[in-house]
């Protein structure tokens, strides 16, 4: 039995935040229900990454809103509004992303919702909070990773502001609505109660960066400091960092630079025995290092390292990852098909539970696919 | 009531991902305790960033082991052992994070440790799964992002690859960790029956990465193309990135470029003109616009483009965002207060449930601080040699 069998979850939400923490919950074993906007849907079923669509919509919805159901709702109508309302009354999790004030406008605050159904987790992620100057903003990720400083950790110094290349604040905002909502049901497990869960993109993103913000909380406020080269974390001392070999690329984490000076046969490494200097001189050290590893192959490397338990890996790109036995022995992916047929290759929940993975064979909805079945099954 | 109120961690991990987990499920209001080996404790106390320490503890420990209980205890003595046993016998959770094969040894492998206690959530961390090749190599942050391709995702095209500069695979395993030891508890709550839950930093990275991955087993096979200067995201078209104004930066997300081309006052060439065009000719098109906002101030142009709700922002660092109101009025730090009283400043859970924001001044333990509280609590305390026979 998968953990979350038997939860319904009702899902207002749109794009990446919330739906990814509704994909997380249907992967758990959750049954999920998308409400989606007549004709458009979820915006983004056409918001195209490098142009390709899979079944008329974007690749990157079919990941996102794989495994779930789907029933369409203008929710501005009042006898659709009122048939979401009866949805909710039988569901254990509501959630939604929009702008604060407008689920207010709808009529699906918690206030109204608690009345429909007491008990509900009520899930919620809004941009920068709800209340404050930027409330009203975009809540987008690559503005969020602007805003809360996270641009001037990755990269080298001279860079600029480096994004992180991925929609890291969605994820991790979705992933915390993940825990919020499970700890809720848990309580309600306990003591029949409901709750409102809420989190903030900006809360979220901070709380990512908890080590380091805290550490600019304790050393005077002094803005991070990326290295020369080879940056890998402005907080760390050398040799932290990816480094050109003959033939591609190595990362190395970790090691005592004397000692990795005899390893590699790099003598000028030996004129660094103060382990404080691999902080002060990491610079210094990073460009002697880096010299030093252009010479030989990645492969030579590893085999001097590796040995003497020195924190080092190749560093590969998807299509050598995915040749490795290293990566083919997790099972990370599956395909899913769709009811009209159309089957696509994804991955899989990251989770194991009592040593079996969580995988789901159910595709994407088409948009508004289960809105007669969910009319009748729950007599709206 | 915070929402785990009751439930008792028992937490073997160490360094970053496994005790963010904890961390998470203390400031949810489970009560957390750290098992220590005597004296020297969790690996992670001596693991400093900036080479910043508190009270002989690296303030990276301080930050992930705060709220939390400290139980200093030698797996390998059969008496302290015992005492561990004893402890989960009533608990609800057991974290570690060593390698395959070294809880067996001990004796807490699961099947062990759910004789004791048939209701346990038993979680663990590894870096790569608990089979295949890599199964005994190091699971750390850095080596995974290397080898998990995330790494071809950041920067820009000349540059190498580039890793996220913060420990993110730590972050999100802990973080999808969390997450399966709550569903579990979810249905302990209906079974009454304990569960085994796994996580790995190389599964956590990979999903991480799922939307991406998803378009590149189906696109053929195509490598991620990072921007030529301004890279955001190797797989959005223009104008997706950052650019640079007469005096700092600017970010401008997902915008047709028609409408851009309005409000920045200039007209594509007839072949970027069609939006097929701009994914596949985002580097000539990020050029052009690039050459116009180098033309005025952030300031400027945000005041053009945000009443025009066009999707983008200034580029802060953290003196700039922590100056903002904005920042502010999330109240998003608290201070934490160690035995001695020294006091830390650090950040607060980001989940708000009923509308509460949840502080906790309690700081990291010593190694050992509660002993003695626990060992009086769980019936410890003569356990040595009534018990043996």
């Amino acid at each position: 039995m998968k953990p979350l069998q038997d939860i319904i979850v009702v899902d207002l939400s749109q794009f990446l935040s919330g739906p990814s923490a509704s994909l997380k919950l249907a992967d758990l074993g959750a049954r999920v229900i998308k409400v989606e906007k007549p004709e458009t849907g979820d915006i983004c079923r056409s918001l195209y990454v490098s142009n390709l669509k899979m079944n008329g919509d974007s690749s990157i919805f079919h990941a996102i809103n794989r495994n779930k159901e789907s029933i369409t709702a203008n929710l501005k109508d009042a006898k659709d509004l009122n048939r979401i309302k009866k949805l909710i009354a039988q569901a254990d999790i509501v959630m939604h992303n929009f702008r604060p004030g407008v689920i207010e406008r709808l009529g699906l605050d918690y206030t109204t919702v608690k009345q429909i159904n007491p008990s509900v987790i009520y899930g919620e992620i809004s941009g920068y909070g709800t209340a404050g100057p930027w409330k009203d903003k975009p809540g987008q990720d690559l503005l969020l990773q602007s805003l809360s400083g996270l641009t001037w950790l990755s990269g080298n110094e001279a860079a600029g502001p480096v994004p992180m290349g991925l929609a890291i604040v969605d994820l991790i905002s979705g992933a915390h609505l993940v825990q919020g909502i499970l700890a809720a049901l848990v309580r309600k497990g306990v003591n029949g109660q409901g709750a409102k869960v809420q989190v903030s993109m900006l809360e979220s993103i901070i709380d990512f960066q908890f080590e380091v913000i805290t550490t600019y909380y304790q050393d005077g406020g002094q803005l991070p400091q990326r290295t020369k080269t080879n940056n890998a974390h402005a907080y760390l001392g050398a040799p932290y960092g990816i480094y050109k070999t003959e033939n591609g690329y190595l990362a190395l984490a970790m090691g005592q630079i004397p000692f990795l000076g005899e390893l590699l046969g790099c003598d000028s490494l030996k004129n660094y025995p103060e382990p404080e200097s691999w902080f002060s001189k990491r610079s210094e050290i990073k460009s002697i290092l880096a010299a030093h590893l252009e010479t030989d192959t990645t492969q030579k490397w590893l085999s001097l390292l590796e040995p003497a338990d020195i924190w080092c890996a190749d560093v590969m790109d998807w299509n050598r990852l995915l040749q490795t036995e290293g990566y083919q022995v997790l099972d990370m992916e599956q395909e899913v098909v769709m009811s009209d047929g159309y089957r696509f290759k994804t991955t899989r929940c990251p989770i194991k539970i009592d040593g079996e993975v969580l995988k789901s064979d159910k595709g994407t909805p088409i948009l508004g696919e289960h809105t007669q079945t969910i009319i009748s099954e729950f007599n709206l | 009531m915070k929402p785990l109120e009751g439930i008792l961690v028992v937490e073997f991990c160490q360094f970053l991902a496994g005790p963010s987990a904890g961390l998470r499920l203390a400031d949810l209001g489970a009560r957390v305790i750290k098992i220590e080996r005597p004296i020297k404790g969790e690996g992670g106390r001596q693991i400093a960033i900036k080479n910043l320490f508190i009270e002989g503890d690296s303030l990276v420990f301080h930050t992930i082991n705060r709220n939390k209980q400290s139980f200093a205890a030698n797996l390998k003595d059969p008496e302290d052992l015992k005492r561990i046993k004893k402890i989960l016998e009533v608990a609800d959770i057991m974290t570690h994070n060593f390698r395959p094969g070294v809880m067996e040894a001990i004796g807490l492998d699961y099947k062990t440790v759910k004789q004791l206690n048939s209701r346990i959530i038993y979680g663990v961390v590894t870096g790569y799964g608990s089979e295949g090749p890599w199964q005994k190599k190091p699971g750390q942050d850095l080596l995974i992002q290397a080898m998990s391709g995330l790494a071809y995702l950041s920067g820009t095209a000349k540059d190498h690859p580039t890793p996220m500069g913060i420990a993110a695979s730590d972050i999100f395993t802990g973080t999808h960790f969390t997450q399966g030891l709550l569903a579990a508890l979810v249905r302990r709550g209906k079974t009454n029956e304990g569960a085994l839950v796994e996580v790995s930093l190389l599964e956590s990275t990979i999903d991480m990465q799922f939307e991406v991955l998803t378009t590149y087993l189906n696109d053929g096979g195509k490598p991620p193309k990072r921007a030529k200067n301004g890279n955001a995201q190797a797989y959005l078209g223009a104008p997706y990135g950052v650019y640079k104004t007469k005096d700092s930066y600017i970010a401008i997300a997902m915008v047709p470029m028609t409408k851009l081309e309005t409000h920045l006052k200039f007209e594509l060439p007839e072949h970027l003109k069609s939006e097929a065009n701009w994914f596949d000719f985002k580097d000539e098109i990020m050029t052009l616009i690039q050459a116009i906002l180098k033309e005025k101030t952030t300031k400027a142009w945000l005041d053009i483009l945000e009443p025009a709700d066009i999707w983008c922002s200034a580029i802060f660092n953290y003196k700039e965002l922590m100056a903002h109101d904005a920042y502010k009025i999330l109240q998003m730090d608290q201070d934490v207060i160690t035995a001695s009283g020294v006091t830390i400043k650090t950040t607060r859970c980001p989940i708000q449930i009923d509308s509460q924001y949840y502080y906790a001044s309690k700081a990291a333990p010593k190694v050992g601080e509660d002993n003695e509280t626990i060992v009086h609590e769980f019936g410890l305390q003569n356990f040595n040699n009534q018990n043996q026979s």
